[in-house]
């Protein structure tokens, strides 16, 4: 039998709110444990939470951007459920009237657009963590976290493969960055992500029984949990078996995913709404306001660089990757009129090469744009052959200075003069006149050995087109 | 409607109190009274009344995003019955 996977995401966004979502206590990521837990946080008996405006304008941003329903009042509801690092024994999230509504995402898998639905994106606080392996039969609780604002943006169950998802995952990570909304860091927790994986027969219109995925923290690790799922629901139904809708945990040691039982009875969490939170009621102001604080969102963005630097649509889908980037790359592609894919392919290739090499951001790079300009000018008229830029890069990044400084200094300056590299031919081929005897009967290939010993005659300065034609003219060859 | 003595121990778990055997079915019959007020309730036409979710004619007041608490963990922690490098200890919870 055929079978058609079906996939939902829940991805959890960590706003990037200086203060918690209802206190004035600090969210900056490593602090010492509970230095940064106040008594709301903590929930001592009597306190009382007061919402972050910040966080309000952050999800009516995101709202915009996917072009959802902004709800003007939306309320905050209590998640009901005990465990430690949870000290009121509720959560505060959005239940029936979340502050964003029915929003989409394009994606593009292998040429194919395909529109993911959101269903809705709601603001709640995170929980605190717990630390299980350092204490003999104790468990450590940190409630530094606990209290951070999220945004929990649930997407309908719309992808058909792991793939889908994985893109769909991407984008909503470039999408959340560009709003400044989230800093997308994985391994610190500040993006999250669960999927909701079924199958069913192909053809079938209802949906299989779902099994929640948890603990999936890399776009790598999203794509291998959801296939492993798919391959274990499949390989039960076909073994006579049953999926049982339950939370599972993907372990990305070994690859698997595994039942989290104890979960189950949890899920009925009582919701009602907070009695000590008043609707959160938006008005136009706020949301024309927010509308226009939205940056150029990365679709835009991207159309417009192909458009207006005639790049590819894969150059331009590199460089808008992230805001930085492509603010990177506008400021060069600004400085070297008419040299825009040039300008591309050395921020896509030798510069992407040296920030992974050395783990940098590109807001960290050594080379700035404009000194990546400078490198690019120089190519461009001829000043340097491509080859020797690729030296004049290293030195650059090694802090050695612009691209005319090290030019200037290590003396790479491209031999154009056709005299210059005509009387260099000359003694190439007074030197090696067993291969010249050899080329002129027939040997074409030995064109090659001569260009190469032009170049190492001169420390690869020559320039290479015209070593080529004036080799050609010199060993008697027309001009190609 | 009413609630089964199962359905309270369910309640009551899910809610952490301890309800005693003996206590069960009184709670049973006080629960399902409440909740036969609530039908009663349903019985009303409510047609085109927007659901209210508080008592009150007002919205919620919002705070600017600054940082005002200082770490107080010293206090907070002279009152914990158990804590170690910084973190409260509890039982081990894990599965």
């Amino acid at each position: 039998m055929e079978w058609e996977t079906v996939i939902g995401l829940e991805v959890h966004a960590q706003l990037l709110t200086k203060s918690k979502l209802f206190s004035g206590s600090s969210t900056q990521f490593g602090a010492q444990p509970n230095t940064q837990a106040c008594a709301v946080d903590i929930a001592l008996p009597g306190v009382l939470p007061v919402m972050n405006l910040e966080a309000a304008r952050m999800a009516v941003k995101f709202g915009l951007a996917v072009g959802a329903t902004v709800n003007r009042r939306s309320v905050f509801a209590r998640k009901n459920y005990f465990y430690p690092d949870l000290p009121k024994g509720y959560q505060i999230s959005q239940y029936e009237l979340p502050v964003v509504q029915l929003g989409r995402l394009m994606i593009d898998v292998d040429g194919m657009k395909k529109e993911i639905g959101i269903t809705r994106a709601h603001l709640e606080e995170d929980a605190g963590k717990s630390l299980h392996e350092a204490f003999e039969g104790l468990t450590g609780i940190d409630l530094n976290r606990a209290g951070t604002p999220l945004l929990e943006i649930v997407s309908e169950p719309d992808m058909r493969s792991a793939k889908e998802a994985v893109t769909y995952l991407k984008k909503l990570h470039v999408l959340v960055r560009y709003l400044g909304i989230c800093d997308g860091n994985m391994q610190e927790g500040s993006f999250r992500c669960d999927a909701n994986v079924s199958v069913r027969p192909k053809g079938q219109h209802a949906f299989g029984t779902r099994a929640e995925l948890k603990n999936i923290n890399s776009f790598r690790f999203v794509e291998k949990a959801i296939d492993y799922e798919v391959a274990r629901q499949v390989e039960l139904i076909e073994s006579g078996g049953k999926v049982v809708q339950e939370t599972r945990l993907y372990d990305s040691q070994s690859n698997e995913t595994r039942s989290m039982r104890s979960k189950e009875e949890a899920h009925d969490y009582r919701y009602f709404p907070d009695p000590d939170l008043l609707p959160l009621e938006l008005d136009e102001q706020f949301i024309k306001e927010a509308a226009l604080g939205l940056p150029e969102l990365p679709d835009a963005k991207r159309e417009r660089f192909v458009r207006e630097y005639g790049l590819s649509a894969y150059d331009a889908e590199v460089l808008t990757g992230s805001r930085e980037m492509a603010d990177y790359y506008e400021a060069a592609a600004a400085m070297v009129p008419g040299q825009a894919k040039l300008a591309a392919n050395w921020i896509i290739g030798d510069l992407s090469g040296y920030l992974n090499r050395d783990s940098l951001g590109i807001g960290d790079a050594p080379v700035t744009s404009a000194m990546l300009a400078g490198l690019v000018c120089r190519i461009a008229d001829s000043t340097i052959s491509g080859k020797i830029a690729k030296d004049v890069f290293d030195a650059m990044w090694n802090g050695e200075g612009d691209a005319d400084a090290v030019i200037g200094k290590k003396g790479l300056r491209q031999i154009t003069d056709e005299s210059a590299i005509e009387r260099i031919i000359d003694e190439v081929m007074a030197r090696n006149p067993k291969q010249l005897e050899q080329y002129r009967s027939g040997q074409d290939k030995l064109f090659g050995f001569f260009v190469g010993q032009v170049m190492k005659a001169t420390q690869g300065k020559a320039n290479p087109a015209q070593v080529n034609e004036s080799l050609r003219k010199k060993l008697g060859d027309k001009p190609a | 409607m009413s609630l089964s003595r199962t359905d309270v121990e369910r309640i009551a778990h899910l809610a952490r109190l301890e309800v005693g055997e003996q206590e069960l079915a009184a709670y049973a019959e006080t629960l399902s009274r409440i909740l036969g007020l609530i039908e009663q309730m349903n019985a009303v036409d409510t047609t085109g009344v927007t659901p209210i979710s508080h008592p009150l004619e007002a919205g919620l007041r919002l705070r600017a995003d600054e940082v005002t608490e200082s770490d107080r963990r010293q206090d907070f922690q002279a009152i914990a019955p158990s804590t170690q490098e910084g973190l409260y200890l509890v039982p081990k919870v894990i599965e």
